[in-house]
């Protein structure tokens, strides 16, 4: 079965700098590859490199079989969902709506918007504006724009970190979602506690390279 | 989801947070009004003076306070917001169009209260038939204008002395507006035809459009 992430010997520079180096990996259907690594390893490189965000300066990474380093990656990237460092909200809009613009974006049913924001425990305050909500309610309105988009590969960095318990559970919720549509998961943590319980398979970064991978 | 369809949507958003935010209504507009005051009051008030220069200043000022509409925070997209744009699979072509769209609705808006402030408060002396010219005139540099800040925004998206260095890029690049603009009414008072500047207005729109459209991509993948 075709991979939904393959790194071949993969570096990436940035400014200059290698961050990746000759990394291999390869994530099978229904994977969950867990990394973890010290600060500055080069893991929200790999996430943004599988996010076709960043594009490798040698080997080569392809996603649901598609070369990164090509043109039109649209398609490709509307399978991608990512959560990063920073919610990605509009601090002016509600949390509803900006749920409703991502919806409106992707071209996905609005009423399905009132349904993902209850899932994630949203429905009461959908109305606050997202510059006057928590850390964790913005982390769940993008949990719940991934429940809108139904990523095939979903990319979670750090996205546990600073969540209670019932927010974890949604993101664990989320990656099984993904694993049973045939997708595939890469999630850094710093919390091998957390990864070891999640994932089918972990791994650590360290200096650009991965446990095993030849540099 | 269609090209418009994006556009609009990003525009529609764009109105939505300049709504809420209102540095438009709230700030630019009335320091370009107060700066309007002051060059009646600095030339002593001299009527005549006063009536002979006052669609120079509107011209003036509209494009320099003009630009700080187009460049307004709101319009500002951080790398987060960019990033899920791109795997929303938004065409960054559609998210200019959007852009210009949203920031040509509000600059539309800018330059009309300013044109009519400037009316009240210099009484200018405009040829027989100015007025339609004019507001031609003002809705083609309004939309260069846009154009124009939104590309200058997206070259210098993710520097942090953004708001400088694109008012720097777009200042010298707005000349053709300006001479066109100031240069229609003026054919008029010459009793020349307008229509190369109109032209020049025109051309300048449609070259800053391809420009924007076809540079999209490549910006954003740049700028990433």
């Amino acid at each position: 079965m075709e991979p939904v992430a393959h790194f071949d010997k993969a570096g990436v520079s940035l400014g200059g700098r290698p961050v990746l180096r000759g990394l291999d990996l390869i994530v099978a259907p229904r994977e969950i590859v867990g990394i973890s690594g010290p600060n500055g390893s080069g893991k929200t490189t790999l996430i943004r490199t599988a996010a076709t965000l960043t594009t490798p300066d040698r080997g080569s990474v392809t996603i649901l079989g598609k070369d990164t380093r090509g043109r039109d990656l649209g398609a490709t990237r509307r399978s991608i969902g990512m959560i990063g460092h920073s919610p990605g909200l509009i601090g002016e809009l509600t949390l509803g709506e900006n749920l409703d613009h991502v919806a409106r974006l992707a071209g996905i049913e609005r009423a399905r918007v009132g349904r993902a924001l209850d899932v994630v425990g949203l429905g009461e305050v959908a109305g606050r504006r997202a510059e006057a909500s928590s850390f964790g309610m913005r982390r769940r309105v993008e949990i719940a724009r991934l429940l809108l988009t139904k990523p095939r590969l979903l990319l979670l960095d750090e996205a546990a970190s600073g969540l209670d318990e019932a927010a974890r559970q949604l993101i664990d919720a989320l990656v099984e979602s993904v694993c049973a549509r045939e997708g595939a998961c890469i999630v850094v943590s710093h919390d091998r506690a957390h990864l070891d319980g999640l994932c089918t398979r972990v791994t650590s970064l360290a200096g650009g390279s991965l446990e095993g991978s030849s540099a | 989801m269609s090209f418009w369809r994006q556009a609009l949507e990003i525009a529609r958003v764009d109105l939505t947070v300049e709504q809420r935010v209102g540095s438009t209504l709230r700030i630019t507009l009335p320091f370009a009004v107060v700066a309007l005051i002051v060059f009646p009051l600095a030339l002593g008030l001299q009527l005549g003076v006063i009536s002979a220069i006052g669609v120079g200043v509107f011209w003036a000022l509209g494009i320099l306070y003009g630009m700080q509409v187009a460049l307004r925070q709101s319009a500002t997209d951080g790398r987060e917001r960019r990033d899920l744009h791109a795997l929303l699979g938004v065409d960054p072509a559609a998210r200019f169009t959007g852009r210009v769209i949203s920031g040509g609705v509000l600059m539309v808006g800018f330059l009309l209260v300013l044109l009519g402030a400037m009316t009240v408060l210099f009484d200018p002396l405009l040829p027989e038939g100015a007025w339609p010219v004019l507001l031609l005139s003002t809705l083609l540099v309004a939309i260069g204008l846009t154009e124009l800040a939104t590309l200058a925004g997206e070259v210098t998206s993710g520097l942090s002395n953004r708001s400088v260095l694109a008012s720097l890029i777009v200042a010298p690049l707005a000349l053709p507006l300006i001479i066109g603009a100031s240069q229609s009414v003026g054919a008029l008072e010459r009793d020349t035809s307008i229509l190369p500047w109109i032209l020049l207005l025109i051309a300048s729109d449609l070259a800053l459009a391809v420009a924007g459209v076809g540079l999209a991509q490549p910006l954003e993948e740049a700028t990433r």
